[in-house]
């Protein structure tokens, strides 16, 4: 018998286009690449059982899939722990997670309570140490605050002197002519370096002026990224390079500094993807933040069902919420609305704008007493007792 | 008979209600607050005018002339003396319209370019049928038009309108802020164009804006608002029957006053007072006014309060229905059923009742369950009472009570084709078993019904899972489908057999657990071996029917082992391939030779090697042996599996014996004293971090303070603590050890709970810290204050054999507390996350072609899940078994 090269293994299998999906061609190719001696007739006897069985794994029309994805993520949520805070990846950063992660994801929230980036860099600055840190200096965000020891109001000299911290300066990587011509910009005074201090005069300022501009110059930002408070670097073992995490996300602007790797940078907060990246991005990042949860709960859920919730979230481009300001707010039946949350806004509105319930969901049905356009109740069939077939030929009439 | 669909709504059109309109479907004024006479009967033109519908028994309606459950009701009116704004209106579209259209022309205030260019948008939206953005289109039309301060169309000058809770306006002119009257309101908006209308999103043909200023108020029928008459005989009134008391009282006086003439300082009181009224009417719950009260000084509970809220009518009565033939009672156990199975009291089976129509080939046994009347005898050979019946309905409609037919006999002759028999229920019904809270579709499935004696359901041990039942008191609903549709569905669809895999992950969540997972670890150990008797006495418990195969030992006695007696029950060509729970997973797999018999490998049914535990038949548990004959051999020998398999499993494990006690964690001396050592090592640890600390020699750790590393670190090591006891602990036992062979099966607990037991209970925690709460600057007073040691803060290094000191007891019941508290709080917030997700998904299905769209049509998925496999047909996710297919093509293809 005649053994099948790998071209001709991969040929026989792609006759099959039409018949299943590509996920499964590629792992049948990968599944039978590791076998010695296969015969035609054997592959092809694959491929049939295969396709056989495919065919046999198919939904049923009718079947009310949304309802049992709904119940699929809703029921291990019982399950959940209430724990917010646990240790992802690095011990010093703190993540939401189980129950409330899955309910900020769903509720499409906004600010999350926990916004979180993992940055992975460009090959030089992967690689090597230094130049790894002098990305993490570009993204973290220092303030006046964060390298000084002390900033005090002279309130006798009208001054505010500012009392700088070499070691945390030399780990952030400013000097102090950065300071200075930050606080220049500011046109509040003289700005005056001396002995390791910077003293701002400012003598035609009132002292509520004064206290005004200390809180100013407190979160003056010296360099860095609006929104992200620390920035820890990491070596990934397996990948062998450095990786930096991120407390606090801004997606758009870590990406446009050099060295960062736009392919590879991750965000947990999904509105930011919606806003930079699109939404086939954000229905991607709803489903592995959703998997990501359920899984680090040890829950197994079918990835299907939360396809289906981040595709009807992203339905009409935009990021929809499960719930009334979302999803169930937009439905077009009134009954639907009234029947989920604020009842008579959704009724009054309704006559005002006198709206028309053409009672095609559910819930409609089921108010009036209606069989559902679901399951068995998709079929209109209708049965006539009374009619009686002519002719045994005569089959349509 | 039934006819199919004999009446559809096809659609509900929404509006409001204009006064001719009210007045049209009035049946009569109500012009008096009062209700009855002073013989009882009520009054005419008053509040329960008999015109309005009967609630009354026996009575008829004397407007249509029909009795209690067919009379609708009709509605009556009360003509305002003065108009009043509907509360429900005032801040939303009543001062929207105010803003945004002319004081004197009532145009809206757009010049006539920006009306057309706004036209044409929403034009082309509503083509579309695209709500939001006309919704969206709306708001900008108000937001452009409020800005105005002149009309564009007639010049006049336009003042900023403010509003004031609840329903009053005023506007602020230059002489000052005057009051605008709903006259002046109604008048207003009277001469609003349709056009303009169109523009700010309401539809003149079904709700006008000056209908919103109510000048007749429709009075609800009686039966919306009907009266008790308590035991005594006394009336009471429904809320709504004393607010409108209210309204014709205020009503009639400002009438009085402004015929007479009285002063417009009277007249705008009395007129506030109506608006009061007619507003609490409608909602009582109005911010900016105190609610109208009963005598008591409960809150009324009027319309907005009847339809709003969980138990209101959207989600109290039309989402969710009360329904007939039902029934709850306690749930027990009952291993000798089967999972399809459920065992329903006597008394319950005849209440409940399945009607059966009489046609020529059943009226034999219809006469006699009707001989047998609604209390038959008792049958001698199940112990339980016959199937009897408790109505016919004859062909007329006419339904006959069996209860109070003399002779049964006489009645049984009398039924013939056509005729309806209530019957009770009896074994092989379908009905459908429910437990609260209902959260997948397992928690609703279809059994069949065995009548049984005493009081509770009876349900198989295996079908708790899908429950998530137990039985410390739990209840349980029954439900009789009535039609034969029902029926059918109910059978094909949700029969607990068809429910064995879960679509929630592609596996089986029905199977075995607890000790069924223990008796199959025990049965397939390899020293299992057994003799001809006892193989006889599994196999029939096990319901097997067929040859012995050879003994695997011959020779003094024939003695078969576990193994071969579990193969008996499988089907005949099952392959499987799995590693059971105690696998080690070592580097290299040594396959069938593994020591610990991990590697369990099942050819043509046979039980080659591994032992059976939780992975190979466990509930919850994918791509196990359980999940292998469900998918190639079909839900229903996979019932059969599953029932004759637990049943031998039983019988096995009631004669080999299973217990669990003191003796099982208790350690021999040596033990005890190295884990006593062990603990005491890392608490001195953890001693002398704290010491470290205090001298101030501890190093935190990046981006931590002191107090926190130190925290961090002493938890690690006494977490350190109990697990290196509970290792040891675990080096003491055997694996013959009950409280092991329960944990490493994974029939009930963990090594974690049996460390607990024999070891060291371990640190008690709060929200994830030591605990610290209690007295000042310590826990409790045993303790010195600022002490930070172990034992001060939540250590137990006691386990529950020895038993707890008073201060670790009661650190133990802190910690314990705090999970309870959790609890309760997740399933509140898991519940209202779950009735969010259904309300936003259940539209959605499955067509014919896999597109996955909602009933409105919209498209969610081309193809659903992206493959079109239903999660439930897949093998845990996947949509075939391509291994298994592999495997099997390969190996007939060698011979």
């Amino acid at each position: 018998m005649a053994y099948l090269t790998k071209t001709q293994l991969e040929a026989l299998i792609n006759e099959r286009e039409e018949s299943f999906p590509k996920s499964i061609r590629s792992d049948i190719l990968t599944k039978l690449s590791g076998i010695p001696k296969l015969s035609k007739k054997a592959v092809n006897k694959i491929l049939d059982s295969v396709e056989d069985a495919y065919l046999r794994s198919l939904v049923e029309p009718g079947e009310a899939i949304g309802t049992v994805a709904a119940q699929s993520i809703g029921e291990p949520g019982t399950q959940m722990t209430l724990k917010t805070f646990h240790y992802a990846g690095v011990a010093e950063l703190n993540v939401t997670l189980g129950l409330p992660r899955l309910i900020e994801i769903l509720d499409a929230r906004k600010n999350p309570a926990s916004p979180f980036m993992t940055v992975y860099l460009e090959d030089p600055y992967s690689k090597e140490k230094e130049k790894a840190q002098k990305v993490q200096r570009m993204i973290e965000l220092s303030t006046v605050e964060s390298i000084s020891d002390d900033i005090t109001v002279d309130l006798a000299l009208m001054q505010i002197k500012i009392a700088l911290n070499d070691v945390l300066m030399e780990d952030k990587g400013i000097n102090p002519e950065l300071i200075i011509e930050k606080l220049s910009k500011l046109k509040k005074g003289e700005v005056n370096y001396v002995d390791n201090e910077i003293i701002i005069d400012s003598k035609d300022m009132t002292i509520d002026d004064i206290y005004k501009l200390n809180e100013k110059i407190r979160d003056l930002k010296l360099k860095g990224v609006k929104g992200i408070t620390r920035v820890i670097m990491s070596k990934d073992q397996e990948l062998d390079e450095w990786v930096l995490f991120t407390a606090g996300s801004n997606l758009p602007d870590v990406l446009s500094i050099p060295g960062v790797d736009p392919t590879r940078i991750k965000t947990n907060h999904i509105q930011e993807i919606r806003d930079t990246l699109g939404i086939e991005a954000t229905r991607q990042s709803i489903i592995d933040e959703a998997t990501a949860v359920l899984q680090e709960q040890g829950l197994d859920v079918d990835i299907r069902h939360i396809m289906l919730v981040a595709d009807i979230m992203t339905q009409d481009g935009n990021l929809r919420q499960i719930g009334r300001h979302g999803i169930s707010g937009e439905k077009e039946s009134v009954l639907a609305r009234a029947s989920f949350e604020v009842t008579v806004k959704h009724l009054l509105n309704s006559a005002a704008r006198g709206e028309c319930d053409k009672l095609r969901g559910i819930t409609e049905n089921v108010i009036i007493g209606q069989i559902i356009p679901l399951g068995t109740g998709t079929v209109d069939l209708i049965m006539w007792p009374g009619y009686q077939r002519n002719d045994k030929n005569e089959i349509d009439e | 008979m039934w006819t199919p669909e004999l009446k559809k709504i096809n659609q509900i059109q929404f509006g409001i209600l204009s006064p001719d309109e009210i007045r049209k479907m009035a049946v009569t004024k109500i012009i008096t607050a009062d209700t009855y006479n002073e013989d009882g009967t009520p009054i005419e033109g008053g509040l329960i005018d008999r015109r309005l519908g009967t609630i009354e028994p026996g009575q008829r309606c004397k407007t249509c002339g029909n009795q209690v459950g067919d009379c609708p009701g009709h509605f009556g009116m009360i003509e305002l003396a003065r108009p009043v704004i509907h509360v429900g209106y005032a801040k939303t579209i009543i001062y929207k319209l105010l803003r945004s259209t002319c004081r004197a022309c009532s145009r809206i205030l757009l010049d006539g370019l920006s009306i057309k260019k706004y036209q044409r948008l929403i034009e082309k939206a509503a083509a579309e049928d695209d709500i939001k953005t006309t919704s969206e289109l709306n708001k900008e039309v108000v937001k452009e038009a409020r800005k105005k301060s002149e009309c564009p169309h007639c010049s006049q000058p336009q003042f900023k309108i403010k509003y004031e809770k609840p329903t009053s306006f005023y506007e602020e002119t230059p002489e000052g802020s005057v009051r605008i009257t709903p006259s002046e309101i109604q008048k207003r908006f009277e001469g609003i164009q349709t056009q303009d209308l169109a523009l700010l999103g309401i539809d003149a043909n079904h709700s006008r804006p000056e209908w919103m200023i109510l000048s007749v108020l429709p009075v609800p029928p009686v039966s919306v608002r009907a009266s008790i008459t308590l035991e005594s005989g006394v009336r009471s009134e429904d809320d709504l029957t004393h607010k409108l008391v209210d309204i014709i009282r205020i009503n009639q006086r400002l009438r009085e006053n402004i015929e007479a003439g009285a002063p417009q300082l009277i007249v705008e009181d009395l007129w506030e007072l109506l608006q009061y009224h007619v507003t609490t009417f409608m909602d009582n719950e109005v911010a900016g006014i105190p609610p109208a009260r009963h005598r008591s000084g409960r809150a009324l509970r009027t319309l907005t309060q009847r339809l709003r809220g969980k138990e209101g009518r959207f989600r109290g009565n039309l989402s969710g229905k009360r329904v007939d033939f039902s029934a709850r009672t306690v749930v027990s156990p009952d291993p000798n059923i089967s999972i399809n199975d459920v065992g329903v009291p006597e008394q319950i089976a005849k209440i409940l009742t399945v009607p059966e129509r009489v046609t020529e080939w059943n009226i034999e046994e219809m006469k006699e369950l009707v001989m047998n009347g609604p209390n038959p005898e008792i049958n001698e050979k199940t112990g339980v009472s016959k199937t009897g019946s408790n109505y016919i309905i004859r062909p007329d409609g006419k339904r006959i009570d069996l209860r109070f037919v003399g002779d049964l006999n006489n009645t049984a002759e009398m039924i013939d084709q056509g005729f309806i028999v209530e019957r009770h229920l009896r074994d092989g019904d379908m009905v459908l078993f429910n437990r609260q809270p209902s959260l997948h579709r397992m928690s609703i499935m279809a059994h069949e019904v065995r009548v049984m004696p005493f009081k509770t359901f009876r349900l198989h041990l295996c079908v708790c899972t899908p429950y998530n039942a137990d039985f410390d008191g739990d209840e349980m609903n029954l439900h009789v489908p009535q039609s034969e549709e029902a029926r059918a569905e109910t059978r094909v669809l949700m029969r607990v057999q068809e429910q064995i895999l879960s679509p929630r992950y592609g596996g089986p969540i029905i199977g075995a657990l607890h000790d069924y997972v223990s008796a199959a670890f025990l049965l397939t150990q390899k020293k299992t071996l057994i003799s001809k008797e006892d193989v006889w006495q599994l196999l029939l418990a096990g319901n097997y029917e067929g040859e012995l195969p050879l003994p695997a030992v011959a020779y003094p006695t024939e003695l078969w082992t576990g193994k071969q007696v579990f193969s008996l029950l499988l089907p005949p060509d099952v392959n499987v391939t799995t590693k059971s729970r105690t696998c080690r997973k070592h580097e290299i797999c040594k396959g069938e030779l593994c020591e610990f018999d991990s590697y369990v490998y099942i050819r043509a049914g046979q039980l080659l090697s591994g032992v059976i535990d939780r992975r190979a038949i466990g509930a919850d548990e994918s791509e196990s042996v359980l999940h292998v004959v469900v998918k190639d051999h079909g839900s229903d020998r996979a019932r059969e599996f599953l029932d004759s398999l637990t049943q031998m499993l039983l019988e096995f494990l009631s004669h080999e014996g299973f217990s669990l006690g003191y003796s099982n964690v208790n350690m021999p001396e040596e033990a005890k004293k190295r884990i006593s050592v062990l603990i005491s090592d890392q608490e001195r640890i953890a001693n002398e971090m704290i010491e470290a600390y205090n001298r101030g020699e501890l190093e935190p750790l990046p981006g931590k303070s002191l107090e926190e590393t130190l925290e961090m670190r002493i938890m690690s090591v006494l977490a350190k603590a109990r697990d290196s006891a509970g290792r040891v602990a675990n080096d003491y036992m055997g694996i013959s050890n009950s409280a092991v062979v329960m944990a490493s099966t994974g029939a009930k607990g963990t090594q974690l709970n049996i460390a607990q037991m024999a070891a060291c209970v371990g640190q008690q925690s709060i929200r994830g810290e030591r605990i610290l709460r209690g007295y000042r600057k310590r826990s409790l007073p045993h303790f010195q204050k600022n002490d930070i040691g172990p034992v001060a803060r939540g250590f137990v290094r006691s386990n529950y054999r020895i038993g707890l000191s008073p201060t670790e007891f009661f650190f133990h019941a802190q910690g314990g507390r705090e999970g309870l508290v959790d609890t309760a709080v997740r399933t509140s917030t898991s519940g209202y996350l779950q009735r969010r997700l259904v309300n936003a998904l259940q539209d959605l299905h499955v067509n014919y072609d896999i597109i996955v769209r909602t009933t409105e049509g919209d498209v969610v998925q081309l193809r659903y899940g992206e493959d079109g496999v239903d999660p439930m047909k897949s093998y845990h996710g996947r949509p075939v078994d391509i291994d298994a297919i592999i495997e099997e093509v390969l190996s007939t293809e060698e011979d």
